[in-house]
């Protein structure tokens, strides 16, 4: 679709008036609380890896699950999105992220009832990180086994 | 150390996703997905597992280890049970994430109230 030059004439206009984005320091808090939730991340790992007994390899299937519980826990006490707030990208690049967009689509379709409001809802917004990664998944694996296969 | 390397790591790749939406003018929906796909990508490649042994949690914790961990289900799947095992082994290492994520959020439905 061809953009009209008074659509274009708008954008630059609608870009002129809008409040300059602090990159820098949202950037930085982004890096601060994403290493944050990695950190608590890897703590976990240690616990399962030390007192549970699980390997390097099976420890992160329980930290993902523990993790993706305390996003539930605190999207559902409202803590999430107030952290989210403040963090941007720190709290939606971190697997907790992945877990509040899910948590906070089923709340708000409550009142729609448990099929077509929580049932329906609940992947309104994760949907596309699990359909984008299921395609691009098949798509590099198949394009590996197939150079695999030939060298 | 580990905890260091996690901590610089995991801030990094978030760092990456505040670029793409600041200065990428990405919405959040795009920036994630993005991010699967180069995970997806990186993961194909052979880059991510290095990475992840690197920096632990830091580089498993980020959404980009969700497109790695699908291709790695897959691409060991394969190996083993040949070429229907890109289709079964896809979710098998992403399981716990998502079938944790439904369950959770699912119960927090039922439980909480929207806030705000």
């Amino acid at each position: 679709m061809a953009r009209l030059p008074e659509a274009k004439a708008y954008q630059a206009l609608a870009r002129s008036k809008e409040t300059t984005r602090p990159v820098a320091a949202n950037v930085a808090r982004a890096f601060l609380v994403g290493g944050l939730i990695s950190v608590v991340g890897q703590a976990f790992m240690w616990l399962y890896e030390t007192v549970f007994g699980f390997t390097e390899q099976t420890a992160s299937n329980p930290t993902v699950a523990t993790l993706v519980f305390l996003s539930v826990l605190l999207t559902g006490l409202g803590v999430y999105d107030k952290i989210g707030e403040w963090a941007g990208a720190g709290s939606i690049v971190p697997v907790t992220g992945f877990a509040n967009t899910m948590a906070s689509s089923a709340l708000d379709a409550r009142s729609e009832g448990l099929v077509y409001g929580v049932g329906a809802n609940m992947f309104k917004v994760a949907g596309p990180v699990i359909v984008f990664g299921t395609v691009a998944a098949f798509v590099v694996a198949l394009v590996r086994a197939v150079v695999e296969a030939l060298v | 150390m580990i905890f260091f390397w996690a901590f610089v790591v995991g801030g990094l790749i978030s760092a990456v996703g505040q670029l793409m939406m600041d200065v990428g003018r990405l919405t959040p929906g795009h920036t994630t997905v993005t991010l699967v796909v180069a995970g997806a990508v990186l993961g194909g490649l052979g880059w991510y597992e290095p990475l992840i042994r690197f920096a632990g949690a830091g580089a498993s914790v980020p959404i980009t280890s969700f497109g790695y961990a699908l291709t790695t289900g897959a691409l060991e799947e394969l190996k083993r049970h040949g070429w229907i095992g890109v289709i079964t082994g896809m979710f098998e290492i992403t399981s716990a994430g998502i079938s944790a994520a439904i369950i959770f959020s699912f119960l927090a439905a039922l439980v909480f109230r929207p806030k705000g």
